[in-house]
């Protein structure tokens, strides 16, 4: 088990033929996830390498089956790109795109109400259940699959914590990237709740950042539901406040937002927060050891 | 984006909503005559993008076109220093000349993008003219909240909500509604990310207007709004933030002088907030990007060494997909272009890490090469400092 994705993720690429879209579906594809269909509109007909392109992606879902989408879309045709993937009835639709304006967000999310498919990013990395499925932009070799779930924010520090993990010892069961935009899709409790249900994940590593209060509604979540353990990290410890730093969500704003609060009420919920972006894997070793210990006794 | 209050308020124009008579000045004697149209009796308010002019000396009462004059002579080219602007302050380059009012009650409205509802929500309070974090702190059931259905805008019945709970007058209710309506629907057509009238005021005459406005925009919205993007003032930013933005990088200066390069907002935070761990201070939070080329390296480089500041330099690269013996090239190729003077500690991670090695030591360069991240801070601490400090 793990979530969301696995061996059987049937996988199109919305933008398959811009540049990008190309070098991560050839990407994919080499790591075993079965890429099945592309979209382009105008390009219906013609092939990447072996992959069908289609004009649109109902015509993608009813030739080959796809039920999960990756938009490598550019930021101003996003939001109708996702629209379009969640009127075709796609399971899960993933978006690596960075720079979606806030408002075409804001109305994707009120036409995603009451459909199917479940969203995530914009502004992601993708989701990867080792040896299985790899859907996104991370690196594959890093990754190996164990125990760990892991959901954050941001791309490169998660591979930072993958990397830490993988070297430990401790293998992932599926990583989530939720991205780094004020408005997205799937957040830190929809994935968590995930983990909690999922027989193969025995403990969540979460990395959030500043800006926003998503991971104190999260903290508050795990303590009241989480019968797992949780290690948590939040960085911008030394982000001036009013500043964007980078991310379109990481700012801290009218005072709220900071790292401090987050990690008191990640404290206060039980959950160990790591002391150094550097001993996030070290901190889950230690975490799962004792509770292996507790298990025990 | 932000722009000024003078700007924000001709925008709030074209959405219906009443403001002050007024005009801008960039001279004394131009604030003076704009006194004397308006009658004597004006506010006189410094432009700069700070909030916390008033209490900074930047926003003042006259009486006169002659005391309009010499008020603006004391406060054009002056630098206001409020709680925003830091210790080095903003140059006033523009005020606002406007009319005074008889205010009869001060209130407080904005909208916001809602993140824990991914929605946009109209903000209200009795309590004008004072920051709304401070209300929010002290008695948050003074404020009023209505959360905008994206589908089909505000409705009429919120904003009256909200103008009953406030406590307005039946003859002002009508007034009040169209101005919330014109300042959602401003926020929605425009991209803003804020959209604040602080205070609101109600007048003796019954009036309703925006006495002071600020407006921010949703800079990934930017493309679809070029007559936003042309009031864009540049003398109110970093001119390395600007320089960076303009080659698709995020920069934002920082006080230390540990200057890092980082691929990925996150691990930039995270980089900055190892450094500060072992008791060094980051200079500045560079993020380089996912598809970091050579050229792009380079021109970073060349950003954080223009802060003098910087006397010593942390690179700090997850490579992930893309190949560190690139990665490396690049960073021997800008030190050299720059004839690099500070330390420097890199520290690589992915595909083709040992060539990526090879390559900096190789160099020739005093280049030290780094394994972990932890191990990259405590040497450009140590570099810089001379001693570790704080460590942890």
């Amino acid at each position: 088990m793990a979530v969301l994705v696995d061996k059987n993720t049937r996988v199109l690429t919305q933008g398959i033929t811009g540049a990008t879209g190309q070098f991560h579906t050839r990407a994919c594809k080499e790591y075993g996830t079965q890429m099945v269909a592309g979209v382009t509109p105008g390009k219906g007909g013609t092939r990447f390498d072996d992959i069908p392109i289609f004009d649109t992606v109902a015509q993608a879902v009813a030739a080959t089956g796809a039920d999960t989408s990756v938009l490598y879309v550019p930021p101003a045709f996003t939001a109708d790109a996702m629209m379009e993937a969640a009127d075709a009835g796609l399971e899960l639709i993933i978006s690596i795109t960075e720079g979606v304006p806030a408002m075409d967000m804001v109305r994707v999310k009120r036409y995603l109400e009451g459909k199917r498919p479940r969203l995530l990013g914009p502004n992601c990395p993708g989701i990867m259940t080792p040896g299985e499925c790899k859907i996104g932009i991370m690196p594959g070799h890093i990754y190996r699959r164990g125990p760990v779930g892991v959901v954050s924010r941001s791309g490169t520090l998660t591979y930072e914590a993958v990397d830490q993990l993988t070297r430990l010892g401790l293998g992932q069961s599926t990583c989530i990237g939720i991205g780094g935009d004020p408005v997205h899709g799937l957040g830190f409790i929809d994935v968590l709740k995930l983990f909690n249900e999922d027989r193969e994940t025995e403990a969540a590593v979460m990395i959030g950042e500043i800006g926003g209060t998503a991971e104190e509604e999260a903290a508050a979540w795990v303590k009241a539901n989480m019968k797992k353990p949780v290690v948590g990290f939040i960085v911008g410890q030394t982000a001036p406040p009013g500043k964007r730093m980078g991310h379109a969500g990481a700012i801290i704003s009218g005072g709220k937002g900071t790292a401090k609060e987050k990690l008191e009420a990640m404290r206060r919920a039980g959950i160990r927060t790591a002391p150094s972006p550097a001993l996030i894997g070290q901190t889950m070793l230690e975490t799962l050891k004792e509770a292996n210990v507790r298990g025990k006794a | 984006m932000n722009i000024h209050e003078y700007q924000a308020k001709e925008i709030l124009k074209r959405y219906g909503i009443q403001v002050p008579r007024g005009s801008v000045a960039t001279t004394a004697q131009e604030a003076g005559r704009i006194a004397r149209e308006l009658g004597g009796v004006c506010v006189v308010k410094a432009q700069i993008h700070a909030g916390g002019r008033g209490k900074a000396g930047g926003v003042k009462l006259v009486k006169s076109p002659a005391e309009a004059e010499a008020v603006a002579a004391g406060l054009l080219g002056k630098k206001l220093i409020t709680h925003q602007t830091g210790p080095q302050g903003r140059e006033v380059r523009r005020l606002l000349v406007e009319e005074g009012l008889n205010i009869e009650r001060e209130l407080y409205l904005a909208v916001v993008l809602d993140r824990a509802v991914s929605r946009v929500s109209v903000i209200g309070s009795a309590e004008g003219g004072v920051e709304i974090e401070e209300v929010a702190q002290k008695s948050p059931e003074k404020i009023l909240k209505e959360v905008v259905d994206p589908a089909v805008g505000l409705q009429p019945f919120q904003a009256r909500r909200m103008a009953y709970a406030l406590g307005l007058a039946q003859e002002r209710v009508g007034a009040f509604v169209s101005l919330v309506q014109g300042l959602a629907r401003a926020f929605v057509e425009l991209d803003c990310s804020l959209a604040e009238i602080n205070p609101l005021v109600v007048t003796r005459e019954g009036k309703v207007l925006a006495l002071d406005a600020k407006m921010n925009f949703d800079n990934n919205a930017l493309f679809r709004h070029p007559e936003i993007v042309a009031l864009r003032d540049l003398t109110e930013e970093d001119p390395k933030e600007y320089q960076a933005s303009e080659l698709g990088l995020s920069y934002i200066s920082l006080d230390g002088d540990i200057g890092c390069m980082v691929n990925g907002a996150g691990l930039a935070m995270g980089t900055m907030d190892i450094i500060k761990q072992y008791g060094g201070e980051p200079a500045n939070f560079l993020d380089v990007g996912g598809g970091a080329t050579q050229e792009r390296v380079t021109e970073a480089f060349k950003i954080l060494l223009s802060d003098k500041q910087v006397k010593g330099v942390l690179v700090n690269i997850f490579g992930g997909i893309m190949r560190c013996d690139v990665i490396a090239q690049g960073v021997v190729n800008a030190a050299r272009e720059v004839r690099l003077a500070v330390p420097l500690v890199v520290r690589l991670q992915g595909t083709n890490v040992e060539q990526g090695r090879a390559i900096l030591s190789e160099s020739g360069l005093a280049i030290m090469p780094a394994e972990t991240m932890a191990e990259a801070a405590e040497k450009i601490v140590t570099a810089v400092k001379g001693k570790l400090q704080n460590a942890k």
